[in-house]
């Protein structure tokens, strides 16, 4: 971890940041914990208490961004810190989108308890856990500024992808199978994109985390590369990107410092 | 400007990121110099290039040898009694420490503008502009028309062009720096050397001069010795990072401030030092 500041206020504004970035994350594990026990035990009190607590997530957005914007203002932030400043209030949409999609999944959980159980939700309970745990391991990884640890979250995602793309289908099936069935289905599809998007902003949380640590933007490339590489594309994702430090004004910078360095004539 | 000699073109380079493809060449460079007041080494074996017609910043914490670094630049460090140096600093591939360089011209081409503004406070804002030409035995054939140029270049004729007979001690502080600008400027410079240019200024005034440099690289190199880490991300397009009379760091500024590569930098510019 990077030494403190010599201006113990700008720290603590800094680790204040920091705190509601983590309660945040917090609030939205909690809805989703919250809401999947709502869905087993189809306990609509239980969800329409859990759609309240996006409220609270609301509420530290405003004050992660407002004391950003101060920070910025008063403290001017340059490398760590400016990475850290500009990572908070971009992970901080994210952290709202969630609790959003938190109170979409309370809602259609009110929605299928007043039918039948369609059938047992396992597969949805465990696509949530897993996203659950992707978030979980991002602000950890946020937290110990570990960015192997945040890199190893961003391949997770396609679990989650794979999880919704299972669902869907048997999803599929029941909606063939009989009509009546549609109204329930379409609900538990919508649970289950909530999740997958739920798990994409954790993705964006576990980049921006690889960004604040490294200063390396790992956005989109990787992305491209693994999708071009799954559907069989040329193997434009295969080509190695070239190293970080082998940039070509890095190289011509280092060339100019050796060749300030060759005709080094000593004077007597 | 001076013609591209051979060694200068054996500096040139490809494919400088702020250069946007252009070459990028070393106007001048330190190689392997060292500096000493008497006993005290104040600069320890720095080999730094200054990219022409670009701003490299200086940055470090007081007695990191940055003053000492440009003073070294246009062999000013040697007139304090006990200084010396060792190593070399190049200037289109040439040492102006040579045998047969004479420190006068090196000052000419390499000049300087320092912390405080310094003009003569009773002569008028016209022969201040002129003043270090007449010292150097140089009269202009047509002083106006060279007034004009370096005011307007220095971004201050607007402000005294119906003053010009003012003593330049009537000048606001951050005018008074501008008027040393010009007073640089008339000497036809290749290099300019500014030496915490803007640390006894209002921060309008600070602007001015910000601007001024941003302007001027369009004709010359120039070095800015700062504090302010500020100015620093702001002016320069390379900044290197001196401390206990070592470069730790030297880099693009963007790179410097958003991600340095060096534990001692990253404390040093985010506010983690001492």
């Amino acid at each position: 971890m990077p030494r403190l500041h010599t201006d113990r206020l700008y720290e603590g504004e800094l680790r204040k940041i920091r705190e509601m970035l983590l309660m945040m994350g917090a609030k939205v594990e909690e809805m989703l914990s919250h809401a999947m026990r709502a869905l087993i035990e189809r306990d609509t009190e239980l969800a329409e208490r859990t759609l309240y607590i996006d409220r609270q997530i609301n509420r530290l957005e405003m004050e992660v961004d407002d004391l950003c914007l101060r920070v910025l203002a008063r403290r001017q932030p340059v490398a760590s810190d400016l990475r850290f400043v500009t990572m908070a209030l971009k992970v901080v949409t994210d952290l709202e989108r969630m609790g959003d999609l938190g109170v979409n999944i309370c809602e259609r959980v009110v929605e299928l308890n007043e039918e039948p159980p369609l059938k047992p939700y396992v597969e949805v309970v465990n696509m949530a856990e897993a996203a659950q745990e992707m978030l979980r391991e991002g602000l950890d990884a946020f937290v110990a500024g570990d960015a192997e640890r945040a890199q190893a979250i961003v391949e997770r995602d396609s679990k989650v992808d794979a999880y919704y793309g299972a669902i869907f289908r048997e999803l599929l099936t029941y909606m063939m199978e009989n009509p009546r069935n549609i109204f329930r289905a379409t609900r538990v599809q919508s649970i289950a994109k909530y999740i997958e998007r739920i798990a994409d902003h954790a993705t964006n949380v576990a980049e921006m985390v690889v960004f604040m640590v490294r200063g390396k933007d790992i956005r989109h490339v990787g992305k491209l590369e693994r999708r071009g590489a799954s559907r069989g594309e040329p193997e434009l994702g295969r080509r190695s990107p070239p190293p970080p430090e082998a940039s070509d004004s890095d190289a011509s910078l280092r060339d100019m410092m050796s060749v300030a360095r060759g005709p080094s004539s000593r004077r007597p | 400007m001076t013609a591209v000699t051979d060694s200068e073109a054996s500096l040139r380079l490809r494919g400088a990121r702020a250069e946007g493809g252009a070459e990028a060449t070393a106007k001048m460079s330190a190689a392997d110099l060292s500096a000493w007041f008497g006993d005290k080494q104040a600069l320890r074996r720095i080999t730094l290039p200054l990219i022409e017609r670009k701003v490299t910043a200086i940055i470090g914490p007081s007695g990191c040898g940055k003053s000492t670094f440009i003073r070294c630049m246009n062999r000013m460090h040697e007139v304090v009694a006990g200084a010396r140096t060792t190593g070399d600093v190049l200037l289109d591939g040439k040492s102006v420490y040579g045998a047969d360089v004479d420190p006068v011209r090196v000052r000419r081409r390499v000049g300087m503008v320092f912390q405080k503004p310094n003009p003569f406070p009773t002569m008028s804002v016209r022969d201040n502009v002129l003043a270090g030409l007449r010292l150097s035995g140089i009269e202009p054939p047509d002083a106006d028309a060279l007034v004009e140029e370096v005011l307007v270049q220095a971004a201050l004729w607007d402000e005294v062009k119906d003053a010009l007979d003012r003593p330049g001690g009537a000048l606001s502080g951050g005018q008074q720096q501008r008027l040393c600008i010009a007073r640089c400027l008339a000497l036809e410079p290749e290099v300019v050397l500014m030496d915490e240019p803007c640390s006894s200024l209002d921060p309008i005034a600070t602007a001015k001069i910000e601007e001024l440099i941003h302007d001027l690289r369009d004709r010359y190199t120039i070095v800015v010795v700062t504090h302010s880490m500020q100015q620093a991300a702001r002016v320069s397009d390379y900044t290197a990072f001196f401390y206990v009379g070592e470069l730790v760091e030297y880099d693009h500024a963007d790179v410097i401030f958003t991600k340095p590569s060096d534990p001692r930098t990253e404390d040093y510019i985010t506010g983690r030092f001492g």
